[in-house]
């Protein structure tokens, strides 16, 4: 895979992360207090980059082959996680994610909640919901940061990859002060399931032993077999979906 | 302590393998399985993975929506 391609695979995952952090803080920070939520934030990055300074070099360590095994593996089991979600959200059998609604409900939610200060902080409420969503999702950054970094032993680019797509995205959320809903954020979702299952099952079976027939140029078939599966799944899905639609309201004409 | 380590298991374990763990054991057994095909049966089972995989995620959406249309 050349640097071009790992760049952009850890960037557009980065970024999806990225848009769902930007909701909460802002929700957070609009809401309670920015003190409080940048409080938050900085705590957050500041775990993740320990993380990140020790997970990344010390995986490094290990043997190549076995590293693509493990990572192969977990990101093949990762990847299909998020592949079904999106295919289950493109075919209408799961609501699509919505940051607007998102906002909205966190938003609600902060205004209900009591206020207070604690450990030198003036809004607790404010201080952790920022903290936990800017943890939760950079974990998720910080995963395919490292596993596709140390994968192709270029965990500085990889690096630069998600810090270029938390920059962008914070630059435009403090920009246009709002959630990021015109984000094409399903398909971008759906778009990082197939490269995360694709790079999973390439490197996975690689570690297992297999020599892939053309080395690492079988991943340009591989990605897009991927992609045709995925969505020849959605389109199954939604003529399933369609044909059971059909059925169901005669009957329910002849039952009134 | 130990709600502490059963909370921090729980986290990895929806992190990493999320709502269907099946998807998670077919990844795992094909993997084994392409490793005994390569070193025991000296057989390059590259394809073993992908259509496992192909499968996993079938299954696992047919169990999503089975009956939800």
């Amino acid at each position: 895979m050349n640097s071009l391609a790992l760049f952009l695979t850890v960037f557009v995952a980065c970024a999806v992360e990225a848009v769902e952090a930007l909701t909460i803080v802002l929700a957070a920070g609009v809401t309670r207090e920015w003190r409080s939520t940048l409080q938050g934030m900085a705590a957050a990055l500041a775990v993740l980059a320990v993380a990140v300074a020790v997970i990344g070099p010390a995986l490094t360590l290990v043997p190549l082959t076995g590293l693509r095994l493990v990572v192969g593996a977990l990101l093949a089991v990762f990847g299909l996680q998020w592949l079904r979600k999106a295919i289950l959200r493109a075919s209408g059998y799961k609501d699509l994610h919505d940051e607007g609604a998102i906002y909205a409900r966190q938003v609600a939610a902060a205004q209900a909640a009591s206020g207070g200060g604690r450990r030198g902080v003036r809004d607790w409420y404010a201080f952790t919901l920022s903290f936990k969503g800017v943890l939760l999702e950079g974990l998720e950054v910080v995963f395919i940061a490292i596993t596709f970094g140390d994968n192709q032993q270029n965990l500085g680019l990889a690096a630069a990859g998600a810090v270029a797509a938390v920059l962008v995205v914070a630059a435009v959320g403090v920009a246009v002060r709002a959630p990021l809903s015109r984000v094409p954020e399903n398909t971008m979702k759906f778009a990082v399931g197939i490269m995360l299952t694709s790079f999973g099952v390439f490197w996975g079976a690689e570690g297992a032993g297999v020599s892939w027939p053309g080395n690492d140029a079988a991943l340009l078939a591989v990605i897009p077999a991927t992609a045709l599966v995925a969505l020849g799944y959605v389109a199954l899905m939604r003529r399933a979906g369609a044909a059971a639609s059909a059925t169901a309201v005669p009957v329910e004409r002849s039952a009134a | 302590m130990s709600r502490w380590l059963r909370s921090f298991g729980a986290f990895w374990y929806d992190f990493i393998i999320g709502d269907d763990w099946r998807g998670a054991a077919v990844v795992v057994a094909a993997l084994a399985a392409t490793a005994v095909c390569v070193h025991v049966a000296s057989v390059n089972a590259w394809w073993l993975l992908p259509a496992a995989v192909i499968a996993a995620l079938g299954w696992s959406l047919r169990r999503a929506t089975f009956g939800r249309a």
